[in-house]
């Protein structure tokens, strides 16, 4: 699927819930979706502090897609990278580069890629960029 | 529980209590961040601006007068109600932090050379370690820190060993922002002058909440900061006993600190001028007298009083959650509950407590070693101020089942 695909179905999961308290429990929900990440990966050299709560982050490259697997000590925030990952990963590196993350203000959980937060999912999105930008020039070579 | 304050009518002081977050009544139970304003506080400080804004001591008009004699005015007042032996001993600043960094740098120039090393406690904010680790790393060493134990209380017999190592300064928190704790500081501030050690205490949580009194505890520098006593942002206090900060060289230079100046030579002014170079904040210092008037006149026994009654019910309240963990259990305790449930990660709660409309900190407080001593990657905190009511325990309480249960 398109990366905008997947961010219509995500908004339209969200979008049948009016409560905030009903869209935190599908959030909390897709947060306790288990593992995101494989074990082996769950180490500093793929951690991403903020200083809030912490995310890990692996990327593996195949056959001109980026796959990743994330995951965060808080189930909100871990909440927020499932979503993140379901869009992103599985993607070209240019269509990564290219995505726009605003879906995510339109199911009202903008709050949490704010700068400020220090969840670590302002760094964690840098990151995935980053990843692409290394795979694309690597393919582009 | 019976009160002596009238809290309805202190509400009603504070404006910003009086609004909807998520079209829910605010709840802010964030004072250990900072307090709210009077509207008392804010008026003056508008008319400052209205009516009184000049330089300082440097203008012969009317106006230039006038604004100086209400800035010193406020010095000698704060002299007073902390009870300093001279006005000239309070130093204006920005905040808690700029004052332990003045007395860091100056005082480390003064007496610390290379292998010295400063003691502090296990307990201290951010603001109250690094520059004193900055100056042990400058001198070739390390800090000396005083065990915390299970309860989150300094192990003054640990203390009583640091000393013996031979600090030349030492550094301590009045009250914890992160656990609550009140130090008995009379008591750590005597057994330091036995071995002839000067002592700050870092005094930001403890102004809002208790009075202090600078011949009582004999503290050789106390520092505060005017925001989280109802005071503006932007100003602090420096209580420094004369005797040291005679000796200390000044930390800034330029204008308003200096006496002569050639280009080959500077005479510096006498104090508490020589501490405060360039033009000092005058709005918020005289919001500061206000702020502390409005204290002094509430009471402070009657708000430590109140506030003890609002811990107490508190910890009554947050403890018949399942899962609760007071992390900080202090037998001596100001209005600081921090807190974590089962293996909830604090910023899941925050998160879910903030959509209810209630205001609470989560994270690790500018105290990470701390968090690292319980082992925990930060606790959920609830403080409060004078204006906190029992309903709002009740809010939080209520607040917290609902999010625990959302979250387990
Ligand atoms: C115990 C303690 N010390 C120091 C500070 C730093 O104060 P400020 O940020 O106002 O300089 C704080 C405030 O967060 C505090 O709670």
């Amino acid at each position: 699927m398109t990366i905008e695909a997947i961010q219509q179905q995500i908004i339209e999961e969200f979008s049948a819930f009016d409560d905030w308290m009903d869209k935190y429990n599908l959030l909390i929900e897709m947060g306790k979706d288990t593992p995101l990440i494989d074990a082996q990966y769950k180490t500093n050299n793929h951690l991403i502090t903020g200083c809030q709560s912490r995310v890990w982050l692996h990327a593996k490259y195949k056959d001109g897609k980026i796959y990743f697997t994330a995951d965060s000590d808080a189930v909100i925030t871990k909440g927020i990278v499932n979503i993140l990952i379901r869009v992103l990963s599985g993607q070209s590196p240019e269509d990564i580069l290219k995505a726009d993350l605003s879906y995510i203000d339109n199911i009202g959980l903008k709050e949490h890629l704010s700068p400020t937060r220090s969840n670590g999912l302002v760094s964690m999105i840098k990151q995935i960029k980053l990843y692409a930008q290394v795979y694309k020039l690597k393919m582009d070579n | 529980m019976t009160t002596s304050l009238n809290v309805e009518a202190l509400r009603q002081a504070f404006p910003v209590l009086n609004q909807f977050v998520y079209n829910k009544p605010l709840v802010y139970l964030d004072n250990a961040a900072t307090t709210q304003k009077p509207y008392s506080v804010i008026k003056r400080v508008q008319q400052y601006y209205e009516h009184e804004n000049c330089n300082i001591h440097r203008g012969v008009h009317y106006l230039s007068q006038q604004a100086t004699e209400a800035f010193e005015n406020s010095r000698k007042y704060i002299a007073g109600l902390i009870n300093a032996s001279h006005s000239h001993e309070i130093i204006f600043t920005r905040g808690t932090t700029e004052s332990v960094n003045l007395v860091a740098s100056s005082l480390g120039k003064l007496l610390m050379k290379q292998g010295d090393r400063v003691l502090i406690t296990g307990m201290e904010h951010h603001s109250n370690l690094i520059p004193w680790q900055q100056i042990c790393h400058e001198n070739g060493t390390q800090l000396l820190v005083a065990r915390i134990n299970d309860v989150g209380e300094t192990d003054l017999d640990h203390y009583k060993y640091l000393l013996e190592q031979g600090p030349k300064i030492v550094a301590i928190t009045h009250i914890s922002n992160a656990l609550g704790t009140i130090n008995p500081v009379k008591e750590m501030i005597h057994l330091a002058h036995t071995f002839n050690i000067p002592v700050l205490v870092d005094g930001a949580q403890s102004v809002a909440h208790m009075q202090v009194d600078m011949q009582d505890l004999d503290c050789d520098f106390f520092v505060f900061s005017g925001h989280k006593v109802y005071a503006p942002m932007g100003v602090g206090v420096l209580y420094g006993k004369e005797s040291w900060l005679e000796k200390m060289p000044p930390y800034q230079f330029g204008g308003e600190m200096v006496d002569q100046v050639s280009f080959e030579k500077t005479t510096y002014n006498s104090l508490p001028f020589k501490f405060e170079a360039g033009t000092p904040n005058v709005g918020a210092v005289l919001g500061l007298e206000t702020a502390l008037r409005f204290v002094e006149k509430t009471g402070f026994e009657a708000i430590a009083a109140y506030e003890n009654e609002l811990l107490a019910y508190g910890h009554q309240q947050l403890g018949t959650i399942e899962g609760m963990r007071f992390i900080g259990q202090a037998a001596k305790k100001a209005a600081v509950i921090s807190f974590l449930v089962g293996n909830i990660h604090p910023y899941d709660l925050g998160t879910l407590l903030d959509k209810m409309g209630i205001a609470v900190r989560t994270g690790h407080h500018c105290a990470q070693p701390l968090m690292d001593r319980f082992q925990i990657p930060g606790t959920v905190r609830a403080s409060f101020a004078l204006y906190n009511t029992f309903e709002e325990i009740d809010k939080l309480t209520e607040a917290v089942r609902r999010a625990v249960t959302m979250l387990s």
